[in-house]
């Protein structure tokens, strides 16, 4: 009913290839910018912001960049944390040597570290398909956490071995280590993940995304219409490993405050991916849609209890939160094994013709 | 020039200087080798029959070797407690295929194997929440395994060779053999060998799917029961037994995904290799912990040069 379609007509073939061809969408989009802008910083509190907004925001990014490569480009990657890491150790050594330099073009420039980085471990993706890719990347994974381990220089010669966000300040105001307010942090990173979600969806909906698509169909296929698949390869691993590092610098600078190596574990690797597959991979929406699963629902099993008024010690909590997510990873591939992202779609489709069944 | 001689000279003087050492490293080697095997074994068994990648191999060892403690721990005799430990593994295949697989089946590749790792999700936050996550000690004495150690003297040495180990490796050697057998001579094991031929045909001549994923998931719990009893031997049950699952990937990688003679001969390689590398090169140039990522990056040089693996199926693309 609200969301009916007729009476929106299209004379150009532009206007139906146009970014919301049916007007509910972007007055829908409007309504969630309007919350994310305006409402949620009036409204949340230091705890909304710490454990679900920027984290969420954070989670989104990170998944986006795999996304483009495992969602449209078909490469399988397991080593996202590590590339997470490259980003957050490249913004901390640039923001250590020049102090001066402005924290935003820091977390940008520290994506291209990463970008290249991802390049180096993307050339076997030539060679090597598939599983062997996915464990190839792997090599990735615990080479590079190796290094933040045993590479002083990275964290300065640190006792501690890990690395401390130091204050930062931007036009005025600190944005980033201890001193720096959950707001503002958060507007810096929504503003960041806000162009970077712009940038990518008109990325992956141009020539190069049709290109990456053509790859991950099939790629000898791909090859024989001219793609060229080492161009096509390539800039799928620079481009995700780029996004994905800028979420790493995020990650540490605008929300955790510190790092040691083991934060980007295999586990966050896998953490990221079950937001891409459960979100919906070759999907923008469903990155956030699986993120925002992702991160609620620990938030969500640590309070239920409480709220019931059942006492359960933290570790069991903990312990059924692993159980629960296992659980649900599986149960939401069962639904809907094309992830959040299409049962959205599906429901929509529904809704346009509602109550009509057909 | 310094560093090339520290490179290529001076670990192999340092070798030839201290054979016995040398010995007794590679045959620490060789046991941890014989476990990533292990693993892998039953990585391979499962993808051969159903192409599933099955992550949660690593888990289910941890999960078999803290079933099979937690059971002795409620005062029931070792050997019935192995007996009800495959029981359980039984219990566990049923239910994975019932619950996971069957509705998944025909699904992409990438699907199957991210169930895997909720799988694997479930047993650790189970697995946790029944045994609690606190390092157990291994029933080793009350299974009748030996615990002193064989000493050998070759060159004026000393080669220390714990008979638990070599247990280990007779143990391996014997599953190994069985397996094999059971795979080349029985109706079960054909009619396995059958699906992942070509599970189509298999079908069409009335080999039931649902059987023989419940049987290769038995079986891999079975072959995780004996690496959790090895393992859990050397260092204890407890979760971080899990790292040793990522181990068996690059082995996967080496020996090709399909090939049970190249889960053999990659797990010894990278156990051997890895060992040397980290005593010979790793300490002294590069600071140590080499361990985590050697494998993988050996595995990843080798299949640069050979994209299927040592002993996979050669990879055959058609447009």
């Amino acid at each position: 009913m609200l969301y009916r379609t007729s009476g929106q007509f299209k004379t150009t073939y532009k206007a139906d290839q146009a970014l919301f061809p049916v007007r509910q969408d972007a007055i829908l989009l409007g309504f969630i910018l309007i919350l994310a802008w305006a409402v949620f910083p009036l409204m949340a509190s230091e705890f909304t912001f710490q454990a679900l907004l920027i984290p969420v925001l954070v989670y989104a990014l990170a998944a986006m960049g795999l996304n483009i490569l495992t969602g449209y480009a078909g490469q399988l990657s397991l080593g996202t944390a590590a590339f997470m890491g490259v980003g957050a150790y490249a913004c901390y050594k640039l923001i250590t040597i020049f102090p001066g330099m402005n924290i935003v073009v820091a977390i940008l420039l520290s994506g291209v570290f990463s970008a290249g980085v991802g390049v180096l471990f993307g050339l076997p993706s030539l060679r090597i398909k598939g599983f062997y890719l996915a464990i190839a990347t792997l090599a990735a994974q615990f080479f590079l956490v190796w290094t933040f381990e045993e590479w002083a220089w990275l964290y300065n010669y640190n006792a501690s071995g890990a690395i401390q966000v130091p204050n930062v300040e931007m036009f005025g105001t600190m944005v980033a280590g201890p001193l720096a307010t959950s707001t503002t942090q958060y507007y810096l990173v929504l503003a960041i993940v806000t162009v970077m979600t712009i940038v990518c969806i008109n990325l992956t909906r141009g020539t190069q995304g049709r290109t990456w698509k053509a790859t991950r169909d099939m790629d000898i296929a791909a090859e024989l219409i001219g793609i060229n698949l080492l161009k096509s390869k390539l800039t799928a691993f620079a481009v995700s490993s780029y996004i994905v590092g800028v979420a790493g610098a995020l990650f540490v600078f605008m929300w955790r405050g510190a790092a040691e190596p083991n934060l980007f574990s295999i586990s966050l690797s896998f953490r990221i991916l079950f937001i891409a597959i459960i979100g919906g991979l070759g999907s923008i929406l469903g990155n956030y849609l699986g993120a925002i699963l992702i991160v609620a629902l620990p938030v969500v099993l640590n309070t239920l209890p409480h709220t019931l008024g059942i006492e359960i010690s933290s570790a069991t909590v903990e312990h059924l939160n692993i159980m629960i997510v296992g659980a649900l990873i599986v149960f939401f591939l069962i639904i809907e094994p094309h992830g959040l992202a299409r049962l959205w779609a599906l429901i929509r489709e529904k809704l346009i013709i509602w109550p009509f069944p057909h | 020039m310094e560093l090339l001689y520290k490179i290529f000279i001076a670990p192999f003087q340092d070798m030839a200087a201290a054979p016995d050492f040398l010995m007794q490293v590679l045959w620490e080697g060789l046991v941890s080798g014989v476990l990533y095997a292990l693993i892998a074994l039953g990585f391979v068994l499962i993808f051969r029959s159903s192409r599933i990648f099955n992550f949660a191999q690593g888990i289910m060892v941890v999960f078999a070797a803290l079933t099979l403690v937690g059971f002795h721990a409620m005062g029931i005799p070792a050997y019935v407690s192995v007996a009800l430990t495959l029981v359980v593994m039984f219990g566990l295949a049923v239910g994975i295929e019932r619950v996971v697989l069957r509705p998944l089946v025909g699904q992409p590749d990438i699907i199957l194997f991210m169930a895997t790792i909720g799988i694997t999700l479930f047993l650790i936050g189970s697995g946790e929440l029944i045994f609690g996550g606190e390092n157990k000690r291994m029933i080793t004495e009350e299974l009748g395994i030996p615990t002193g150690a064989f000493e050998f003297n070759p060159f004026d040495g000393l080669l220390l060779l714990e008979q638990k180990d070599v247990t280990a490796v007779i143990g391996a050697v014997a599953l190994v053999i069985g397996l094999l057998l059971f795979l080349n001579k029985t109706r079960m094991g054909r009619a396995i060998r059958a699906l992942g031929d070509d599970s189509q045909a298999a079908l069409s001549v009335g080999i039931s799917q649902r059987t023989v994923w419940v049987m290769v998931w038995f079986i891999a719990g079975v072959i995780a029961l004996v690496t959790g009893i090895v393992w859990g031997a050397r260092a204890g049950v407890s979760f971080a037994l899990e790292v040793i699952a990522y181990k068996a990937l690059p082995v996967l990688m080496l020996g090709g995904l399909e090939s049970i003679t190249g889960a053999i001969v990659g797990g010894l390689m990278i156990g051997m290799m890895e060992k040397l590398f980290e005593i010979y090169w790793g300490q002294p140039l590069l600071g140590g912990g080499t361990e985590s990522w050697f494998a993988f990056v050996l595995a990843l040089l080798v299949l640069l040069f050979r994209p299927q693996g040592l002993f996979g199926e050669k990879i055959i693309e058609r447009v």
